[in-house]
């Protein structure tokens, strides 16, 4: 897989290609410290990937991508998080990265890209997915007690970390399990369920409103953390 | 007031002396020209280019590990596209930090 980074800040781009440098088999083959550069460059080379900085002078990164007819996997890095909505509407935008980085959330963002553009070569991925989600089955057991207790994964609001345990909120009860958050997350439908933050897992259906940096969840305020607020934005079906 | 440092850098650089080099090299270079621009855009009174400058200057903050000073960043951002000049010498004191930090790296 190979990239090219744009912003004008000589910093970042340095920032960035060191992330990439710690990504097998991604190679960094320019970058550029302005859109049109990155532009003429794109004319007559192909690339996988794009990490590109929304706010440049003169150009900004949305302009750029409207500009590109045939964009390849874009990941926008930025040291705000206002333009999150705006990102999402542009189907090769793959990701949203918050300066500065972190290793960690930049892996994530590599698999996404993997993910895209797996998706992109195979068409047919997508229903394997969907049934492989479907294998999970439609509840969860968890032991109380000794006592296996089924829960629908529709039942479920929420589930929060708390130190060595997790507390699975459904309508009815809220039920506290010796277990962690990652344990729980990879027994769950993606479909339904998404991580907004370190400590909670939400069941997507069941949210009310999201206001600012939070979601209600019946009567939960459940906060959003910055590296996870993409991805809900990305899921949600906005107006 | 909290202290610039390269805690981030570090972690990133994970023992690789030439980027830690390459970074500082870089950022000395950079920084000056940006707060000579943010010192023009305020002189005249240039609230839109004082905004952008801005802008650039609280990622700086945030590599350096200024949480409080990013936070001030991004409110004067704002305030300065409406027109308000107001976080100056908050903005300045901070900017007069990371030079000052900067000479000892």
């Amino acid at each position: 897989m190979n990239c090219i980074i744009v912003d004008d800040e000589a910093t970042a781009r340095l920032i960035v290609s060191q992330l990439c440098s710690k990504i097998d088999n991604l190679d960094v083959i320019d970058d550029f410290s302005s859109a049109i550069e990155a532009i003429k460059f794109l004319n007559q080379n192909t690339v996988d990937v794009i990490f590109l900085d929304i706010h440049m002078p003169g150009f900004s990164g949305f302009d750029f991508v409207q500009t590109l007819k045939n964009p390849p996997k874009i990941v926008l890095t930025t040291s705000d998080t206002n333009f999150a909505i705006e990102a999402y509407e542009y189907e090769a935008i793959v990701d949203y990265l918050v300066k500065p980085v972190t290793l960690e959330r930049f892996e994530k963002s590599i698999q996404k890209i993997k993910k895209s553009l797996s998706q992109q070569s195979q068409v047919e991925s997508v229903t394997q997915s969907s049934s492989s989600s479907s294998e999970i089955g439609e509840e969860l057991y968890i032991n109380i007690d000794r006592r296996l207790i089924k829960i629908n994964f529709n039942d479920i609001q929420l589930i929060e970390a708390k130190g060595d345990y997790i507390e699975v909120k459904t309508v009815k009860e809220t039920y506290r399990v010796r277990n962690t958050l990652k344990k729980i997350k990879d027994k769950l439908p993606e479909k339904l369920f998404l991580q907004i933050h370190r400590s909670y897992i939400i069941n997507f259906t069941k949210i009310i409103d999201i206001e600012d940096n939070s979601v209600l969840i019946e009567k939960n305020v459940v906060p959003i953390s910055r590296s996870n607020r993409p991805e809900l934005m990305r899921r949600l079906n906005l107006l | 007031m909290e202290e610039p440092n390269l805690n981030y850098v570090n972690t990133l650089a994970d023992g690789n002396q030439e980027f830690l080099n390459e970074f500082i090299a870089i950022i000395k270079k950079e920084y000056p020209g940006e707060v000579e621009t943010y010192n023009k855009g305020v002189s005249t009174k240039n609230h839109i280019a004082t905004a952008d400058i801005v802008h650039k200057l609280k990622h700086k903050f945030n590599i350096l590990g200024l949480e409080k000073a990013y936070g001030l960043a991004v409110t004067y951002e704002n305030e300065l596209r409406e027109g308000n000049f107001k976080l100056d010498s908050d903005f300045k004191r901070i900017l007069d930090k990371i030079t000052s930090y900067l000479k000892t790296i």
